[in-house]
């Protein structure tokens, strides 16, 4: 329609809201809901894992299967990368954008090691003849881990692609709040991971 | 080549039956005739531009119902197959593996592409206008959803004529959706087309959950909202806390298939009933999803024709959120019958029959509204009638199902199947159409032969009695479900040919309904709904012309209190001479087009279909698309635009002639 000889009306509107409410907070609260449907999922898949973890079909079994101490470096690697996305926001609300940039970059980068430590262990258990198919254990097992991979994979693609809207538009209320937004998402998936951690490779090796 | 083409066809499309080609011709020579208008017409520009990449709610709204409509046709057509063949003993009208095919789908799409399609639509088109909102939360999400369920519904139904239909019953339960048992591709469209339309689902749960939080006119207090979005918001609630699961669970099912994984297999470790047990965790919740709009609906309806405040609101409200909690409780109700103990079904039982107390609280409070009320039988109001009577007999055999102990005895027979018909055609139907009838002149600006709509109730309400009443007591003489036929020494010949009967009814009653469409976009002009009210309504949306102008409110209104429009009305009224409120016209602020969702419902359909065919050439290319997409959405930042004030002015002026000539 006209909206391009209406850049000065857009500004003078941009301060008072009151007919319609704030966008960006009603996108996060958006995301908050969201991540509740993403707990239902695992959830279920925790479920699953529960109710079938001793069905070995005479296969190996967690306590065969896993080394603890690769599982405690990965998940050091996942809650510091936690710690520097936390500092990723700090500087957000600074308005330091350069520094801001750089700890995602710190952020993705340890995903990115976390998730090669993970494919690492999936192709150490598939070697040793571990597959999806061989139990029911497994089939667990692969499909929860591996959607919390899936969850941080797609987290590394969205913060590089965020990185390079900061680099070019800079900080604005909208990439403000998609940095908020990457950040909830961020510490939902290392809350998950704590799950993960005791519930299938903890409370498995004991 | 050629022989090498000829086998590859022979698998790929469905061959062999008579009525499958029929269908096959007729579905070309549709799609033809569709793709003809528009070109001979010159209308692909603007089909593009006013409705595919619309992300208005009330035409999203629009596209959601009629997409309901042709599944309610090809979900009633297997239904009148399954009672042709099922009128005579020994029938031969259709081949067992057929019939499975056809309860199958017959269920799916009832459910799944014509009842949440049909809900939605309604959420579409009045939830924001009852708010005094000029859009949903989200708009671009909310055309995402459509076009996600429209991708997942035409996938589930491609099955029809390529590759073969699944046939493992509306909720695919392991063993027989495996594998092993269930070799082809039909299984493979069931989860993908379920799994892309059940995406969509649940951002529509969010965005409606967003949309009636943080949307609401100033002065629309929770406590002084209508009810229908109460009951839009107690059913999103379920939707978020259920769809999630059912996305898992299909997941599991099909790396079960594709990948060889055990979850719900009989060897290897696996455990189909963990399946049932999941797929109910949403299953049961999905027919509060759908159910609770129509209570919502209900409520609007009866309040407005009865000319009286609802009685009772805030049980109201109180019910419909009890009820969307405790309808997570109950899942274990649908198969007492698996061993899990007298513990566990005593639980559940129990939990079952509690749920009855809200209802019954829900159908007082309408029965109290109507009480001393000055009551008008238009036909939403005759469906309202219609619903509490057949709800009541509904609700009644479903506490009888609940006794742990007796149903041992109803388990999947046709006493289920009477019950269940019962709820969702008496509840769920009847209240959507209810809402139709009722919203039909705000979503088009005319009113619909009332005439016409009474034969369709009639037939309707008549042909359900006569078609579902004869299977309650053929369950208790021992016909179970899914049964393709049965032989003269049993006795239920005379009770099969009346409920056959019954649905042709009901057939009927359909066709009333599209004649009384037709009819009326036929006499639009005679029938304009010039006053924007036209049943002396209670709720904002009467409050503004019929159809709404695309921004809805040219002034955001200011609510005081719960009916507010009818309050209003009454103010003016008792002092004419006061004048209105003085009211200052701004830009209006608005989302863009856009034809990201569309086109990435298209590679969702693509990815999809390569993941039935076990085809990574047409996977991968469809979820990078998916990806390009996002990330197309995610760097443009030219999606909204203002309304300047001149152009208010007019369409407003514009509304206006039209009007008052």
């Amino acid at each position: 329609m006209k909206s391009s000889s209406l850049k000065n009306v857009q500004k003078h509107h941009s301060d008072r809201h009151h007919s319609h409410p704030d966008m960006e907070e009603m996108r996060t609260f958006g995301f908050w809901i969201y991540l509740m449907t993403d707990i239902m999922i695992f959830g279920t898949f925790f479920a699953t894992y529960i109710v079938l973890h001793n069905n070995t079909n005479g296969g190996p079994g967690p306590a065969d299967l896993f080394e603890l101490s690769g599982v405690i470096v990965s998940t050091f690697i996942l809650l510091t990368s936690s710690y520097t996305c936390g500092l990723a926001v700090l500087a957000l609300n600074k308005g330091k954008k350069q520094a801001l940039i750089g700890w995602l970059a710190v952020t993705a980068l340890l995903g990115a090691v976390f998730i090669g430590l993970e494919i690492n262990e999936f192709a150490h258990m598939v070697h040793e003849g571990a597959t999806m198919s061989r139990s029911a254990f497994l089939s667990a097992f692969y499909t929860l881990v591996g959607t919390h991979g899936l969850h941080v994979t797609v987290g590394l693609v969205w913060m590089i692609a965020l990185m390079v809207q900061l680099s070019v538009k800079g900080i604005t209320p909208v990439t403000k709040r998609k940095v908020n937004i990457i950040s909830l998402f961020w510490h939902f998936l290392d809350v998950v991971w704590i799950f993960v951690f005791t519930v299938v490779y903890l409370m498995g090796v004991k | 080549m050629l022989e090498h083409i000829k086998s590859f066809a022979s698998g790929f499309f469905v061959t062999g039956d008579p009525m499958i080609y029929g269908a096959d011709v007729s579905i070309l020579l549709t799609i033809l005739a569709v793709l003809f208008t528009l070109t001979y017409f010159k209308k692909w520009r603007w089909l593009w531009k006013e409705w595919l990449t619309s992300v208005d709610h009330k035409k999203i709204g629009i596209m959601y119902i009629l997409s309901a409509f042709l599944m309610l046709f090809r979900g009633g057509v297997d239904a009148l197959l399954m009672r042709a063949q099922l009128a005579m003993p020994n029938s031969n009208l259709l081949q067992p593996d057929h019939y499975n095919e056809i309860f199958t789908t017959h269920g799916v799409i009832m459910i799944l592409f014509m009842a949440m399609p049909f809900m939605f639509g309604l959420f579409n088109v009045i939830v924001p206008l009852q708010i005094g909102a000029r859009d949903v939360a989200f708009p671009f999400l909310n055309s995402l959803s459509f076009w996600l369920f429209f991708a997942g519904a035409m996938l589930f139904n491609l099955s029809f004529v390529i590759g073969g239909s699944p046939d493992a019953g509306w909720l695919a339960y392991p063993p027989y959706s495996e594998l092993m048992y269930n070799p082809g591709v039909g299984q493979d469209f069931y989860i993908w087309g379920i799994q892309i339309s059940g995406i969509g689902s649940l951002m529509t749960g969010i965005n409606f959950i967003a949309t009636i939080l943080k949307m609401r006119a100033p002065g629309i207090k929770l406590m002084k909202m209508p009810l229908f979005p109460w009951s839009v918001l107690s059913s999103c609630i379920a939707i978020i806390f259920s769809f999630p699961i059912l996305t898992a669970t299909l997941a599991l099912l099909f790396l079960d298939r594709y990948a060889g994984a055990h979850f719900f297999t009989l060897d290897g470790g696996g455990n189909p009933m963990m399946y049932i047990n999941l797929i109910w965790m949403w299953g049961h919740p999905e027919v509060y999803i759908i159910v609770l709009p129509a209570f919502g609906i209900f409520s609007e309806i009866v309040s407005t024709f009865s000319r009286k405040k609802l009685f009772g609101y805030h049980s109201m409200v109180y019910a419909m959120m009890i009820i969307s909690i405790l309808s997570f409780l109950v899942w274990a109700h649908h198969f007492f019958t698996m061993g899990s103990g007298a513990d566990v079904n005593s639980f559940f039982a129990l939990t079952t029959m509690l749920i009855a107390i809200p209802t019954g609280v829900k159908v007082f409070n309408w029965l109290f509204t109507m009480f001393r009320g000055r009551i008008t039988v238009r036909t939403p109001m005759l469906w309202t009638i219609g619903f509490i009577p057949c709800f009541i007999v509904g609700g009644l055999t479903g506490v009888l199902l609940s006794v742990a102990p007796a149903d041992f005895q109803f388990h999947n027979s046709y006493f289920l199947i009477a019950h269940f018909h019962q709820v969702i055609i008496g509840g769920v139907v009847f209240g959507y159409f209810a809402g139709l009838y009722y919203w039909w002149p705000k979503m088009f600006g005319f009113t619909l032969n009332e005439h016409i709509g009474k034969w369709a109730f009639w037939f309707w309400n008549i042909g359900f009695y006569v078609c579902f009443m004869p299977q309650y007591v053929l369950g208790l003489m021992g016909m179970t479900r899914r049964v393709v036929s049965y032989s003269w020494d049993k006795g239920w010949w005379p009770l099969n040919l009346v409920s056959t009967i019954g649905a042709g009814l009901m057939g009927i009653a359909f066709l009333f309904q599209a004649w009384q469409i037709f009819h009326g976009i036929k006499h639009y002009r005679k029938n304009r709904d010039t006053t924007g009210d036209p049943w002396n309504g209670r709720t904002l949306e009467w409050s503004i012309p019929s159809p709404a102008p695309h921004y809805n409110f040219a002034v955001v209104p200011q609510v005081s209190e719960l009916d507010d429009w009818w309050e209003e009305k009454q103010r003016r009224e008792h002092n004419p001479y006061v004048p209105p409120a003085k009211e200052i016209i701004e830009p209006i602020h608005m989302p863009k087009n856009s034809g990201i969702p569309i086109l990435m419902a298209g590679f969702w359909f693509m990815a999809g279909f390569g993941f039935v065919f076990h085809w990574l050439w047409l996977t991968v290319p469809g979820l990078a698309g998916v990806a390009i997409c996002m990330l197309a959405h995610s760097f443009n930042d030219d999606s909204d635009y203002y309304i300047p004030i001149e152009e208010i002015k007019e369409t407003e002026a514009a509304i206006r002639k039209v009007t008052t000539s």
